[in-house]
Order: structure tokens, then C-alpha cells, then sequence
């Protein structure tokens, strides 16, 4: 089905403005092939209001197989906004009436995303080196947050997390000697359990917004949002290909891991150790390495016709250079 | 093999005029397109430098295995040995030849990649 969503946003304008509102502008900003990002504006009497949409334009995507419902991803952001989380406002959940399909409403926050401009951009030069501790701190009110209920968030410790991505890569059929060696080599190096906690899921540079001067303002993307390790959501966002050229500043392309820890512990939480986060980074690599071979298949099976996908497919030889100097360093 | 032009050049050429209409494409298409020249920037990488690239590759892994073959064969039999727990981090050899087909194949794909453990500036 296709849905003409600027005509239903004139008509949610009404819904979220009141009488008298009127669509302002609307605006798809780039997105995945099964999830759509719209900024819009609504102008009524109360005044203009500028909006981000979320949708989802496809019911099942191999990449957001593991997704929550947008449903679930809302709630994740209010639960955690309450706790002190830095997230945007959810100001509306979509129902049938507004015939977006599954959708929700935010508030637009000011920033930068692009992961190669916090990395490299001048403008981000006076604030660079505090973000890894920011890092650190915003992760604490995340990982504080019970995990709402009746929402069926997957809960996966290294082990259950080696497993599936073990099955994923047999099932794709390729063989490939550096992903096999991280495999066994994760399995021997499995860290103590600990008590699990909600997780953000995709907690990398790309993922977070930040402002030239205040650095982190907005942790965004939540569909990957599971109950897992802490350590998980600190190793992702230092894995390498999170770091957009800077493999010498571990944390996003932008600071350092001692930075990252010591914000999370002073912000109260649970001190984690440096060969834990190097663990999951590592874990990380190859659980990047898994997804791409499984998006270059989306595309083999015919499932999708972008040719992004199967160009993803060849950089599963980024997450193998990397993993063979990780297995080289050893944990 | 047909030199003139020569298989290369023939992605070059798409890849030139796909640079030339991207301005005039929409948001989505132009990050679409960019995408499609990557490819092709792969396609020529892999044309000049693939043959060598797996020769040595199958050389590499014939001399851990102890025994000749084609690349293909060569590479389940390693990855089944990585597997069934035969060959390690600690078997010699095994690493260092890992390493070297990495950077191969990364130079193909993705030749401005930098990899964990590269210097700044590199």
C-alpha cells in the first residue's frame, strides 16, 4: 500500500495543532529502505511547531528484523526521557486515523548526525574531546530505565548474541576464514555474566546528535533497543566502523575509552572494565560484518532492489581488516 | 583481452556519466547514484587487481593447509578447520596470512578504508 504521506500529514497537522492548523512544509529526509524520516512543520494558532516523523514504509526488512514496533520504540523514549534520558519529545503516537500505518510524532532537536562531520568537522573542534565522556554519562540513565512492560524487548547476554549471529552468517552460506576465527575466539573469551539492563542497541556515531557547543543533545534510533549487557551499548559505538576514518580515538572517531568509562561511572554507573567494552567491540565487528553479508541477501533473494544493498555486502572486508588486528591485539 | 576499450574503462565511463547527471537528481537518487560509482570504482578495483589478489589468496591458504587447490576449496577447507577448532589464533602462520588477504581484498572494496590500528595521520 502506498500512502501518500504529506496528505496525511495535512491532516494530522489539524490533529496536533488544533483548529485552524495547516501543514508547513514537509520534507523526507534520507532514510532505509523499510524506515521513513520526515521533518515537517505544523502552523496554527498557537503558534509553528517543527516535527520529525517516523514511519515504517515496509512490514519486514531482514536489517530491522530484530526491530521493536515504533510503538515500542516511542514508549522506550518516553520511559527513558523520564529518567533523565537525552532524547527528543514524543509528542504523538500515529493511530488508524491518521493512515500513516505505524508511525510516531517528535519534536525536531537542533544538531549534527553525520557521523564524518563530528569526527572531522572544524566546527566541532572546541567540543571533540568531551564528547566520549558524554558519551559515558548518557548511557546511565539509558541502562537505569526498568524496561517497560508488556513489550516483549529481547533479552540477550554474549553467549545468546554469539549464537544468533553464528546462526544468521551459516544460514547466509558464506564462508569466510576471519569471521570464523571471531566466532571461535569470542566464544573463549566470553566475559563474566552481569545483571542485565535495558540497552539502547545502536549506540554509535550516527545514531547520537550533537550541537558544536554542548556537544550530546539527543540519543536517537531506538529499534534495536534490547535488555543485555551494559558494556554492549559502550563497545558498538567503539567499534571501528563507527569511527569514520579516525581508527586512533576508539570511542565514535572521537575520544578516547578512558573518557567513555569514567563518564559512565560519574554519572553513577556501574564502573565497567575496559576489556569488557572491548569484548563487545570486537563482538561489535563481526556482528557488523554478519548484518551486511545478511543486506547484500536481501538483495540476492530479491527481497530488495536498492543497489545500496548489495554494495553493503562489500564491506563485510572492512569488519575483517579490522577483525584480524583485533584477534592480532587479542582481549 | 579487448583493449580499447578495456573492461575497466567501460565501468569508468558509466561511472563518469552517472557524476555528470547527479546534479540533476533528486536527494534519494543522488545518494543513490553516488552509491552505484562506488560500485563501479569496486568493479574496476576488482578487474585489475582481483586475479592477483585470489592467486595469492589460494597460495596463502595452500601453504596452511599443506596442499594445493583452487581458491574456493582452499577457503572451505580453512574456514572448517577455523571451525572444528584444528587451527587457532595460536597456529602459525594463520594470522599473518589472514592479515595479508584482508588488506586485498579491503583494497578492492574499500581502498580509503582505515582499518582498526591505523595511525593518524596515516
Amino acid at each position: 500500500m502506498t500512502v501518500d504521506v504529506p496528505l496525511s500529514l495535512e491532516k494530522l497537522a489539524v490533529r496536533l495543532g488544533g483548529e485552524g492548523a495547516r501543514l508547513d512544509g514537509a520534507q523526507r529526509l534520507s532514510g532505509g529502505a523499510s524506515m521513513e524520516t520526515w521533518a515537517f512543520a505544523v502552523a496554527g494558532p498557537k503558534g509553528r511547531e517543527e516535527l520529525i516523523l517516523r514511519r515504517r514504509s515496509a512490514p519486514f526488512d531482514p536489517e530491522t528484523a530484530r526491530s521493536v514496533s515504533l510503538a515500542t520504540e516511542a514508549a522506550l523514549i518516553r520511559a527513558t526521557g523520564a529518567k533523565g534520558a537525552l532524547v527528543p519529545p514524543v509528542r504523538h503516537l500515529c493511530d488508524d486515523a491518521d493512515g500513516l500505518g505505524e508511525a510516531y510524532v517528535m519534536g525536531r532537536v537542533d544538531g549534527e548526525t553525520l557521523g564524518r562531520r563530528i569526527v572531522g568537522d572544524p566546527r566541532f573542534d572546541a567540543v571533540r574531546g568531551k564528547l566520549a565522556r558524554q558519551c559515558g554519562e548518557a548511557l546511565v540513565p539509558i541502562h537505569a530505565t526498568p524496561p517497560p512492560e508488556r513489550r516483549n524487548l529481547k533479552v540477550s547476554d554474549a553467549q545468546g548474541e554469539l549464537d544468533r549471529y553464528e546462526e544468521v552468517y551459516r544460514a547466509t552460506g558464506a564462508e569466510r576464514p576471519i569471521l570464523e576465527l571471531a566466532f571461535q575466539y569470542l566464544r573463549k573469551h566470553i566475559p563474566e555474566p552481569v545483571a542485565p539492563v535495558l540497552l539502547h542497541g545502536d549506540f554509535r556515531n550516527g545514531n547520537l546528535m550533537f550541537d558544536p557547543e554542548r556537544g550530546v543533545v539527543a540519543v536517537l534510533d531506538w529499534e534495536l533497543s534490547h535488555i543485555g549487557d551494559p558494556a554492549e551499548d559502550m563497545g558498538w559505538i567503539c567499534t571501528n566502523s563507527w569511527r569514520f576514518g579516525r581508527p586512533d580515538r576508539p570511542v565514535g572517531g572521537f575520544g578516547d575509552y578512558a573518557d567513555l568509562l569514567a563518564g559512565y561511572a560519574a554519572a553513577g554507573g556501574r564502573p565497567v572494565e575496559l576489556s569488557r567494552v572491548r569484548f563487545w567491540q570486537m563482538l561489535g565487528s563481526l556482528r557488523w560484518g554478519v548484518m551486511c553479508l545478511t543486506m547484500y541477501l536481501s538483495w540476492a533473494n530479491g527481497m530488495e532492489k536498492s543497489v545500496e544493498r548489495p554494495m553493503i555486502g562489500r564491506r563485510v572486508s572492512e569488519t575483517e581488516a579490522d577483525l584480524v588486528v583485533l584477534l592480532e591485539e587479542g582481549l | 583481452m579487448i583493449t580499447h576499450p578495456k573492461t575497466e574503462e567501460l565501468a569508468q565511463a558509466v561511472a563518469l556519466w552517472i557524476d555528470q547527471i547527479r546534479p540533476s537528481l533528486d536527494p534519494r537518487n543522488a545518494f543513490l547514484a553516488r552509491v552505484a560509482v562506488n560500485v563501479l570504482g569496486v568493479v574496476g578495483r576488482e578487474l585489475a587487481q582481483g586475479p592477483e589478489a585470489e592467486a595469492t589468496a589460494a597460495r596463502l591458504m595452500a601453504d596452511l593447509l599443506g596442499h594445493g587447490g583452487g581458491h574456493a576449496e582452499l577457503n572451505a577447507e580453512l574456514c572448517a578447520a577455523i571451525r572444528a577448532g584444528d587451527m587457532t589464533v595460536e597456529t602459525p602462520g594463520l594470522l599473518a596470512a589472514l592479515q595479508a588477504m584482508a588488506r586485498d581484498q579491503i583494497a578492492i572494496d574499500q581502498p580509503n578504508y582505515k582499518a582498526e590500528g591505523t595511525p593518524f595521520p596515516a
